[in-house]
């Protein structure tokens, strides 16, 4: 059981939440994730660590709201609790060894990035970020991303905040205009992270992504997490989240995402009453 | 003389059982359970105790069985196996016990021994008495990893001789393959719940949603604990690598089980989903790939086969489930093999490859080699691989100075203890996929181990 502390709305439909988690947060570090039930016979659901506090023992999660757990969560008050929480899951990413990097997030894939972002200023590394949304309200964490970014550029598909237009056009651009990046660190909708993977593919820079799949125990038991990377199969959750961009095989990972979509709607509808 | 016959438990009909989840064997009752402890001749020599991982004391508790006292035969039974009422239900008798059994041959048929220790499990379950805590405490802390049937056993042989225990679990709920893997209807979950109430009365602690070698390294547990004990299992899933098997409609019996199991996905109402298939192709012959397979026909599936390779003869499942399976109306394609998943984005059919069997190989059993040219193609919208597991590298990649196999599992000396002092292992994560009852044994063993050497050590 762990309290849910503090919670925020951000953007529409987007809710930081602040646990407690002494025991997870000892050992967290920026890429990995947790595994979280709201309810006692809940849905097993992963969330990257977006935050931590160490001395305080405080986790947190950004969470778009999309079906039922997430709404099941929505629903949970300051004080209130969730049944289970596990982790910290999966490996770190570490970006450390790169001095020119750029961040790419998609709608919630900020959450992915921020906590990069901050570590990754705080070593004074050469760092810009770029957010997708589809539209304004959809965005996140702003302040957050200029306090710990050199550039950040805001792209909506409707062009009702920063430019009009998707990432990759302002990945092209950049990256045109002369801008050097050792890595390009993308998360966000599949879609959108195979859209960036085929643009520096091009232009040869070196990209890392962070793959989603769908979990069940988020320790390497079940295999529901696999994805196929160069040709052969990783479990997301213990090989991952993060894998090499131009390795990955983004139309099995697609189809694979869509799987339980039925049951999903059924359960969501439920809630929504 | 008239030789009785082995008496049969009470089964549900098959017909009906194969659309409900309930237990298939009642087991027992008492007027037929006194028949079939009559057989037992109370052998001097009991060989059937050989046959007993942990040397059941098998002619002295089904004598108590004889006078109709159950609780007392399940004392006797604990002295030496912790889950009596587990290990009724699902050891594999017939290459154990009730293999050496004098009766087995001519006598109609070996001892009922299982299904008689189950008899006084249950009741010994039912009688609700409350554990009485070890009067002395002793100032020894142990951590176990894991809360499969090795770590309940190692947890429970300590806390009996006054240990302080805490039992680290994964997921969010305690019992390991006993909750997540094996299926209510061979193993009802409250027994399990009921052995695990059982520890906390001893002083057992246990912290669930704790992943060792994420949240806590083992090196962290030994500043902490005088012991550590590794009961991880063997639970990584291996796939076959042929073309095809990242379709949507292909996952691991693991996953498919532990949907079912674990997160109840097969009742109506929960929001875990699962996936109900028309046509449900297993691959496998072991107890894993029966209980897919039964779990597939009880989500509703038309038809389930089960694919393996050898022989049924070979099928390493327990006699009782091929037999369970069959009756269900589980359709067996032997000496067949899978070489492709087809299907565009979902499962929409299996390749298969007849084989035939040639000279023996290292497991003693005769290798399976494909007839070329026998391929064949079968109609299907899920497959459930369930070809085996290998224990899970989380602890081996976390722990500086652990020992292992090229299989991944742990290296243990006879007192289960690993290249690491003070740190034990036991279960599948030494021996890879094994039984339930090995794993108890080995609990069992390596908490014997801490407490002597804990004992010389004061
Ligand atoms: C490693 C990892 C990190 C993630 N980090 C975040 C995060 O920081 N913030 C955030 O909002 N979301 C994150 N997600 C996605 C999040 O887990 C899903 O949105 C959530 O499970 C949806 O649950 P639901 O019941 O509300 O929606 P559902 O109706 O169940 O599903 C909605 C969508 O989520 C996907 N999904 C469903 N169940 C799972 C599952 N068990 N695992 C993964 N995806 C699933 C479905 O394919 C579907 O597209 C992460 C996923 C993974 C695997
Ligand atoms: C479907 C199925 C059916 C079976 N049927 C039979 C049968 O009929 N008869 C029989 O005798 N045997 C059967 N077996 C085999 C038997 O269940 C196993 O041999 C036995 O459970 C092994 O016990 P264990 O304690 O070693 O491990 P497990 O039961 O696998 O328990 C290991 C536990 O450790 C936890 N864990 C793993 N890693 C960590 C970590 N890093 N930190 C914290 N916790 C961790 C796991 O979550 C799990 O709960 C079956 C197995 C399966 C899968
Ligand atoms: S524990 Fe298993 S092998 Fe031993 S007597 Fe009981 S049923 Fe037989
Ligand atoms: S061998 Fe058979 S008959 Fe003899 S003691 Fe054992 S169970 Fe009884
Ligand atoms: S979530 Fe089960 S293996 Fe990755």
């Amino acid at each position: 059981m762990n309290k849910l502390l503090k919670k925020r709305k951000l953007a529409e439909n987007i809710i930081e939440y602040v646990f407690e988690a002494k025991d997870i947060v000892r050992n967290a570090k920026a890429g990995q994730f947790v595994i979280l039930r709201v309810d006692k016979d809940g849905e097993r659901v992963p969330f990257t660590i977006c935050d931590y506090n160490r001395e305080k023992g405080e986790l947190t999660l950004l969470v778009q709201t999309v079906g039922y757990s997430t709404a099941r969560l929505a629903q949970l008050e300051v004080g209130d609790y969730v049944h289970d929480l596990v982790g910290p899951l999966g490996n770190a990413t570490d970006l450390s060894h790169a001095d020119r990097i750029l961040l790419v997030g998609g709608g919630i894939g900020a959450a992915v990035i921020y906590p990069q972002s901050k570590q990754l200023k705080k070593l004074n590394k050469k760092v810009d970020v770029i957010l997708g949304a589809r539209d304004k309200s959809l965005l996140m964490y702003e302040d957050e991303f200029s306090k710990y970014s050199d550039n950040l550029y805001i792209m909506t598909d409707n062009g009702s905040k920063g430019e009009k237009g998707f990432v990759t056009d302002k990945l092209k651009q950049l990256i045109d205009s002369g801008q050097k990046y050792d890595v390009v660190f993308a998360v966000g909708p599949l879609v959108m992270m195979k859209a960036v993977s085929n643009v520096t593919k091009q232009y040869g820079i070196r990209t890392i992504v962070s793959m989603n799949s769908i979990m069940v125990d988020g320790t390497g038991m079940c295999g529901g997490c696999r994805v196929t990377i160069g040709g052969e199969t990783k479990y997301a959750c213990v090989d991952g989240p993060e894998f090499d961009g131009h390795e990955v095989d983004f139309d099995e990972a697609i189809s694979r995402a869509s799987f339980y979509k039925e049951h999903e709607k059924e359960q969501f509808c439920k809630i929504k009453g | 003389m008239v030789i009785v016959e082995r008496q049969r438990t009470i089964e549900q009909d098959p017909e009906v059982r194969a659309k409900n989840f309930e237990e298939v064997s009642k087991g027992f009752d008492e007027k037929t359970m006194l028949i079939e402890a009559a057989r037992c001749l109370n052998c001097k020599t009991a060989p059937c105790k050989k046959g007993c991982p942990v040397g059941v004391n098998i002619p002295e508790f089904i004598m108590e069985l004889q006078k109709n006292n159950p609780l007392k035969a399940n004392e006797i039974i604990k002295k030496t196996n912790s889950l009596p009422a587990v290990c009724g239900r699902v050891c594999p008798q017939e290459v154990q016990c009730e293999k050496y059994c004098v009766r087995k041959a001519k006598l109609g048929g070996s001892v009922a021994i299982g299904a008689l220790e189950r008899y006084a499990a249950d009741a010994g379950l039912k009688s609700q008495e409350k554990v009485q805590p070890p009067k002395e405490r002793k100032n020894i802390k142990v951590a176990v990893v894991g809360s499969g049937p090795s770590g309940l056993s190692c947890a429970g042989e300590l806390a009996m001789n006054g240990a302080q225990v805490t039992v680290f679990e994964a997921f969010h709920q305690a019992g390991g393959v006993l909750v997540y893997g094996i299926p209510e209807f061979r193993l009802p979950k409250d027994i399990v719940q009921k052995e695990i109430d059982k520890l906390k009365e001893l002083g057992v602690e246990f912290k669930l949603n704790t992943v060792i070698g994420k949240t806590f390294y083992v090196e962290e547990l030994l500043k902490e604990y005088d012991f550590v004990f590794i009961g991880s299992g063997a639970g990584l899933p291996m796939f076959m690598k042929i073309k095809g098997e990242s379709l949507n409609g292909v996952c691991s019996a693991n996953e498919f089980l532990t949907r079912a199991n674990l997160m109840k996905a097969y009742l109506p109402d929960s929001v875990t989903p699962i996936q109900r298939a028309k046509i449900s192709v297993v691959v496998g012959g072991g107890n894993v790939a029966m209980d897919a397979a039964r779990t597939a026909l009880r989500l509703g599936a038309e038809k389930v086969y089960v694919v393996y390779r050898r022989s049924r003869q070979e099928m390493p499942a327990r006699e009782d489930e091929i037999i369970h399976a069959e009756e269900e109306g589980i359709e067996f394609m032997l000496l067949t093999n899978p070489v492709e998943i087809l299907g565009k984005d979902k499962v929409e059919g299996i390749r298969c490859i007849k084989m035939q069997l040639g000279e023996p190989d290292q497991s003693g059993r005769r290798r399976p080699i494909p007839i070329e040219g026998s391929e064949f193609d079968l109609k299907c919208d899920q497959v459930i691989m369930s070809i085996g597991t290998s224990p899970n590298p989380l602890i081996k990649n976390s722990t500086k100075g652990l020992e292992t196999t090229k299989w991944g599992t742990i290296v243990v000396d006879e007192n289960n203890e690993t290249s690491i002092e003070n740190v034990y292992a036991g279960g599948d994560s030494v021996t890879g996929a094994a039984t339930v009852i090995m794993a108890m044994g080995a609990g069992r063993n390596a908490a014997k181990a801490m407490l002597k050497k804990a004992e010389e050590n004061k």
